[in-house]
Parts: C-alpha cells; structure tokens; sequence
C-alpha cells in the first residue's frame, strides 16, 4: 500500500487549533504572523504541517508549546484546545506541567537540544523528576524502559553517555525516549529528521510510527520534505506565509490538490528519475582525480597515530560541460574529495589533474595561476559571502586579484548579476539585504565571474526551500550550457543528483562503491550500498511533479 | 545664530537636546554620565597647564600642608605646592600611559593574533611564547625596567603593555580561528585572494569589535597599573607628578591631611569607573550575539 488510509473519524479531537492569529508586536504594524490557521489532529493520527521557510510552520508548534518568544509574538486571536483544555487561558506554571506530561516536542538538531554536560540517561530521568513523583529506582526503570521502546542498543552503556559519544541517530532516539516518557497524548515533532542521513531518517521515521500505533500519541509532524509526508501523513496541511493554504488526506492532496500554491510546491519536488542521457563528449578531460587519499590527523608528536582515512583511492574524470555528482551520507568523504579538488586542503597523495597540470601538491604561490579555473559555491549562503562587504566588491574581488581593472570588473559583475536574475543595482547592497536563493545566485555569480573550468558545488542547494532549489538547478543548467562550466556537484540528496548530474559517484566511508551514468546508477544499482540509499529515499514510488504514481504514465 | 540665541542658562536643555539623538537615547543614562565624566576629565586634563593657577612643581615652604584657600582651592602638599594644579596636571602623564599602552598592546597584539590563528605551523610556537610573556606579573617587570633604563614613561608603558600583549593575542587569535573556517574566508582563497588581503580585508573586520572593548579595559588597568607603579616608586620620575605619585607622597601624611590621597584617588577612580562603564556598553552594543542574523 502506498499510502495510510486509517480512518480516524471516530477518534476523539486531541488538538484543536482554531482561526489562530499570532501578530509581531502592535507597533511593528505588520501583517500577521500566522492568520487564522486551524487545524485538527485526533488520537493516533500523523499529521503533517508542510511549507517552505518563514510559512509559520514552527510559530504554530511553539504557540502550541507555550513558547512564543516573549514581548515578539503575541496571540492576538483564536484558540488552541488540546483535548477540551484551552491552552491559551493556562498560566506559564500550568503550561509548564503541560508540557512533557501532555504534550512534548522533538527537534530538528538532537545535538543542540540535548545538554552537552550531562549524561543522556540522566536527562531523560530528570523529565520523570520534574514531573512526577516516582522513587528512583521506579524512575531508572521507567528510563531503561522507554530507552528500550526506542531501540537503543546496549542500554546501560548508552543511559552512561554524553550527547557527542552517541551518533545523530541514536541522539534523536533520545530525543525521541525523552519526549514520550511521560505518555503524552500529542507529540510535535518540527523537521526532527532533516539533519539526518537518509538511512537514519528512515529508522526514526518508522520509529516515530511504532511508538505512535503503540501509545496512540496523536502526532504533529513539521517537515519541508515532501518525500518524507508521502511516508508517514495520514493528513497534510499546507502552508504559505502565514495561511492555511489547504488541507486534505495525504493520497487527495498528492494526487489531486486544489490549489495553485500546494501545486506549485508539489511540482517544484526534483524526480527521483534521472535526467535524459546527454550526448557523450567529446575530448580530453577537464578534471582528472587520481588515486586521491586524504587522511586527517595522524602523526603525533611521539608515536604516529593511525589518522582517519577520508578518502581512499578515488579516482574518476569529468569532461568539458557535463556535471559529475558525488553522492552519500555524512561521514562519506564527499566534502573531503571537494576540497582536496578545490586545494582547500592538501590531500595525502595522488593526483588532481587540472587542464594537465598535477595541482595535488602545489604550493599556496604555486596555485594561484590555477584557482581561477576551479571555483566553488557552498552550501550556507548566510556564510558564504563576506557580511560586511557589498555584492560588489565580492564579486569583483576574483578578476582583480588577475590583473582585471576595477571597472572592467565591475562592469563584468553587472551583467552577471543580470544572467543570474537580479537586478544591477544588487551590486551596491549587502547580503543580509537577500534572500537565501538570492544569496545563492549572488555566490554562483562570483564563481562564473572568474570564468573557470571547473565549479565544484558542495551541497548548494541544500539549504534552499524546493522551489528555490529547482530555480537554482537550473541557473546552474542554463550557465553550463552557455559557459560550457565543468560541474562537480556534491550532495546527500539522490533527487537533487538525479536532476542534474549526467554521471554519478557514490561514496561510503572514503571509498568509492559506485560510478557511471546517473541513469544507470539510479535507475539499476549494483552496489548494495547504494541500493540501500535509494529504497531509503522517502515517497520514492511517487512522482509528486505529475501527481501520480512513478511509472504509471 | 540659532546657537548665539540660546541663553547660557539653559545648559540644561542642550544636555536634553543631546539626549533626544536617537544613538545618544539608546545608551541610557548611566553610560552616558561616564561618557561626560570621562570627557571632563580629558578635557580638564588635557587645559591643565593654563588651568592650573600654579606650576605644579613650585614650593613655597611657608605653605606646607595648608587648608584650602582662595588661591590654593585643594591647599597644599607637605613641600607646599599646590594640591589643586598637581591634580590636574597629574591626570596628563596617567592618560598617556593608559593610551599608550592599550594602544600599543592592541596594535601588537592584533598583529601576533592575526598571525598565530591563521598560520598553523606558527601557532604553537607564538602561543607558548605567549604564555611566557603571560606569566610575567607586570609590577615586578616595571620594577625590572626601571632599574635597568631609570624611570620613565617609556618603561612603565612597556612594563605595562608585555603582560597585556598575550591576552589581545589570545582574543585576536580566537576571532580569526572561527572566522578562517567561515565558507567566505574559503571563497576569497578559491579567488586566488593573496595572504595579506585575506588576513586583513576578510579576517581582521571581524576583531575589531572585540577588541575594542578590550582596549578599554586595557586603558583602565594600565592606568591603575601606572598609579601603582607610581605608589610603589617604580614608576615615572617623581619630578613629574602623575595621580600615584601624588598619592605616594601623600601617604605618610595621611592622617594629618587625608585629602593628599583623596583627590588624586577620587579623579582616578572616577577616570576607571566610567571607562569600563563604556566598556561594557561597547560591549553591549557591539556583541554579534544580540544582533539579529540577516536582519
């Protein structure tokens, strides 16, 4: 079966949200934050609360919490109801017994939720301390419990722990023991699996559904990805800067949805079926890694240590305007092998070979000739352009360090800002004064500004809304096809890859397990591994563009 | 003329219109009233020689330890010179100590800092060089000086600013450890940006609010220092009358003429307080923390 079809129409009503207003302060005279939303969750039900960034979606989680950031967001209308108790009449001291006990809440960054000093079992323990009266050895057996329901291995090690030893799987799972120890009847959970791998993501989300059908937790799911709603919705709702745009049973609103916006969002989600073969090159290639190895540490200033092994033996080419993805999870290397390519770092040995010329051990002087035929665009475009600089002097600063005029560059710059959609005068502003996807253009500009060969992208799209992601993909497109650009993308996301890439490389612990055509890699793999990554792709059966089941054309 | 028309009566007012400047109205009033006190005092300092009514250096024996007068409005010292110009002249040396040497050690500071958090092969060397200079306590080191060069400004700013050194460094390198790792440091590397321009165009930006308010708690302890130094006769020449020599001599008389030391310790604490006063709205108001990310 593809999708849940439970029926909850005889469940009894656990949150009741409605025509909620949350308004800025009154002298900020602006439009509401949230505006008028309402939205429904009985016992036992998933629903799914989706947008892209600034929809509200999490405004709406804290003022169900209680936790709208003081004198900055108000209630200015509505109800909130959890089960015949309106939360918005509750006093801080009662809503503070609320939580935890009647409603608890999991995050996107387990790392930064939990407390760094303290062991994990003890913090589990201390919701059971804070909220009941339960004697200690009941309380440590409550925790080991809880700690068991969510599948944790070898539980008395893990109860000792601090939050770095754990993995990020495994400290959402805390997260997860945390939140539902006290059996509270509704869980909000806002994006808890947006910092994981994709493996990892598929083990807590069907955890999420085991402890939800065991403990009949109505559930509050907050995500961007759509994938992921596919997965586990019994309803979705859809929001857009502050409104509820639509709402529906999950199989009505992918196969059918009724307004435009929801539309848009739904056909903005990249396939997972690769992109039509381009026609094969011709010539030499432009970029050649050979025998790459990077091991970090190492050394030692008595007795050499091991090191950790980042990369090992990668080898692969890419020619002229094709774009070569590099996809896996955290931990596989892939950034590693981006910045070796981009002699950010110096690998260990082997060598890159750049328009012919080995640039692996080059010095910082020896290397200046060759940056400007290999240029980068990160993921964060919050970080990735200096703040205190306008876009104009980031963008000329490349061309002048070779010689460029100032107004040439300048000039240059201009017309750049043109080819990737903004305005001109965007030159004489600061980042802060753009938005994400801008931002991104903006970083894209200065690359292409220094006319290079090869751009590596590392995870660019990554930190976009989907809408904003395909715009970028297809900048990125549009200047390959103009510019002839060598792309190296680097992703954890195999519809991003799928989209754009024409060959593929998957990675997993340094090693490459897989190379070759993207269709044939995603379409037909041969490594387990990267078999395991694509039945992990969530709503993979589905092809959200076309509202419909994949292959049923 | 707008200004000729304003009745000297109402400095009170002109104080307010000073308050209604928005940037001036978000300071509150407590740092505010260190900034006037601590612009009096620089002020004050800087007129002293046509403020003070005598050469502070002038004895007149017939005067010794006298009240205050008409002419003498602090009274005088036990060699009968006048408490009121010692006071004020005395802030001048005081000041150019403290600025020289929060200036001094912050420029040479930022200059190791830059250099030790972006080149890791010099990092461990510079720092434990750092640390050494670290554990020199700086009264001691002052007393070194001045028995090897005699006293003078020059020493007393030096003793002052060697231990400060290693804490800009610290501070300085700490900024730039963060910053290099920013995605942007990366990009202008990938944009064949040279040493130079990325260390001072891209990473240095990032110190200065930081350093700024540890300039200013630099300046408040370099001039407590200097008045210590002083106290302790390991300062300036006590031919130049700063605010610790001041109170240095008058420490045998303090029971017969307890001002001596009130004074002069007045001005000083006065001078201190409002400094980090500021230094800690600096720190408010420069504090990345508070501002709001893409605002």
């Amino acid at each position: 079966m593809l999708f849940k079809t439970r029926n909850f129409d005889d469940a009894k009503t656990v949150l009741d949200i409605s025509d909620l207003v949350v308004s800025l302060p009154p002298a900020a005279k602006a439009k509401p934050v949230l505006n008028g939303i309402s939205l429904t969750i009985r016992q036992g039900e998933t629903v799914c609360l989706v947008g892209e960034s600034g929809s509200g979606k999490s405004v709406t989680s804290l003022a169900v919490m209680g936790l709208l950031p003081k004198d900055a967001l108000f209630v200015t209308g509505g109800s909130i109801s959890l089960s015949g108790t309106d939360l918005l009449a509750q006093s801080p001291g009662a809503m503070q017994d609320m939580r935890a006990r009647r409603v608890a809440m999991i995050f996107q960054e387990p790392m930064t939720a939990l407390n760094p000093v303290l062991r994990v079992g003890e913090q589990i323990e201390e919701v059971l301390e804070s909220h009941t009266k339960l004697p200690a050895d009941e309380r440590r057996r409550r925790v080991i419990d809880i700690m068991e329901q969510v599948h944790l291995p070898d539980v008395e090690r893990v109860y000792r722990s601090y939050p770095h030893q754990l993995s990020g799987g495994q400290r959402q799972r805390i997260m997860i023991a945390m939140a539902l120890v006290l059996e509270p009847e509704l869980l909000i959970a806002d994006e808890p699996t947006t910092a994981l791998d994709v493996t990892t993501q598929k083990q807590i989300l069907s955890l999420i559904a085991e402890l939800q059908e065991k403990h009949g937790t109505a559930v509050l799911f907050i995500t961007h990805d759509m994938g992921v709603v596919a997965e586990i919705a019994d309803s979705v709702y859809v929001m857009n800067h502050g409104d509820m745009v639509e709402h529906a049973p999950i199989e009505t609103l992918l196969r059918d949805p009724k307004k435009d916006y929801t539309r848009k969002l739904l056909a903005a989600v990249p396939s997972l079926t690769p992109r039509a073969a381009r026609p094969a090159p011709g010539g030499d290639p432009v970029l050649r890694v050979e025998q790459l190895n990077m091991v970090y540490g190492g050394g030692g200033l008595f007795k050499r240590h091991p090191g950790t092994h980042a990369a090992k033996a990668v080898t692969f080419d890419v020619a002229r305007g094709r774009t070569l993805g590099i996809v896996g999870e955290s931990g596989s290397g892939k950034s590693t092998v981006a910045r070796c390519i981009m002699r950010l770092i110096q690998p260990t040995s082997g060598a890159i070979r750049l328009r012919d010329s080995d640039i692996a051990q080059l010095t910082r002087k020896q290397l200046k000739p060759h940056r400007q035929h290999l240029q980068v665009v990160f993921q964060d475009p919050f970080r990735s352009l200096n703040p205190r600089w306008t876009v104009g002097r980031s963008l000329v600063e490349g061309p002048v360090n070779y010689g460029q005029s100032p107004a040439a560059a300048r000039e240059r710059a201009a017309e750049l800002m043109e080819i990737v959609g903004l305005p001109r005068d965007s030159l004489d502003r600061y980042p802060h004064q753009f938005s994400g996807g801008q931002r991104q253009r903006i970083a894209i500009a200065r690359a292409v500004a220094m006319e290079p060969d090869v751009l590596v992208a590392d995870e660019a799209v990554s930190a976009l809304d989907v809408s904003v992601q395909a715009q970028v993909l297809d900048l990125l497109d549009e200047l390959q096809e103009k510019l002839g650009i060598t792309i190296v993308f680097i992703t954890h996301d195999l519809r991003v890859a799928a989209q754009i890439c024409d060959d593929v490389l998957v990675m997993q612990r340094g090693v490459v397990v897989e190379q070759g055509a993207a269709a044939d890699v995603l379409a037909n793999p041969q490594h387990d591994y990267t078999r395991s990554l694509i039945e992990a792709a969530p709503g993979r059966s589905w092809d959200f563009a076309n509202f419909r089941e994949l292959g049923a054309a | 003329m707008a200004m000729n028309s304003v009745p000297p009566a109402s400095a009170m007012q002109s104080v307010l219109r000073l308050l209604s400047i928005p940037g001036l109205k978000k300071l509150g009033v407590g740092p505010l009233l260190a900034a006037l006190v601590l612009l009096a005092i620089v002020i004050i300092t800087l007129l002293s020689p046509w403020l003070a009514p005598h050469d502070p250096l002038e004895m007149q024996p017939l005067l010794r330890l006298k009240g205050p007068m008409p002419d003498y409005p602090l009274g005088t010292d036990p060699y009968g010179r006048d408490l009121y110009s010692r006071v004020l002249i005395g802030g001048r040396v005081s000041l150019l100590i403290g600025i020289g040497a929060a200036v001094v050690s912050v420029l040479i500071g930022l200059l190791i800092g830059l250099v030790a958090g972006f080149f890791r092969m010099l990092d461990t060397i510079i720092m434990r060089i750092m640390d050494s200079l670290m554990a020199i306590p700086s009264i001691l080191l002052a007393i070194a000086l001045v028995a090897l060069n005699g006293p003078s400004i020059t020493s007393v700013i030096m003793a002052i600013t060697i231990p400060e050194i290693p804490r800009v460094v610290r501070l300085v390198r700490s900024v730039v450890l963060t910053a290099r790792e920013e995605p942007y440091v990366e990009a202008a590397q990938a944009l064949g940006s040279s040493m130079p321009k990325i260390l001072f165009q891209h990473l240095m930006p990032n110190t200065m609010a930081p350093l700024i308010v540890q300039g200013t708690y630099i300046l408040a302890s370099a001039i407590l220092t200097e008045a210590i130094l002083s106290f302790l006769g390991a300062g300036v020449s006590t031919e130049i009358p700063t605010w610790g020599n001041i109170m240095a001599e008058g420490r045998q008389y303090f029971r017969i003429k307890p001002e001596l030391i009130l004074w002069p310790g007045l001005m000083l604490s006065l001078c201190i307080l409002s400094i980090n006063l500021l230094g800690d709205t600096a720190r408010d108001m420069l504090d990345p923390r508070l501002k709001k990310r893409g605002e």
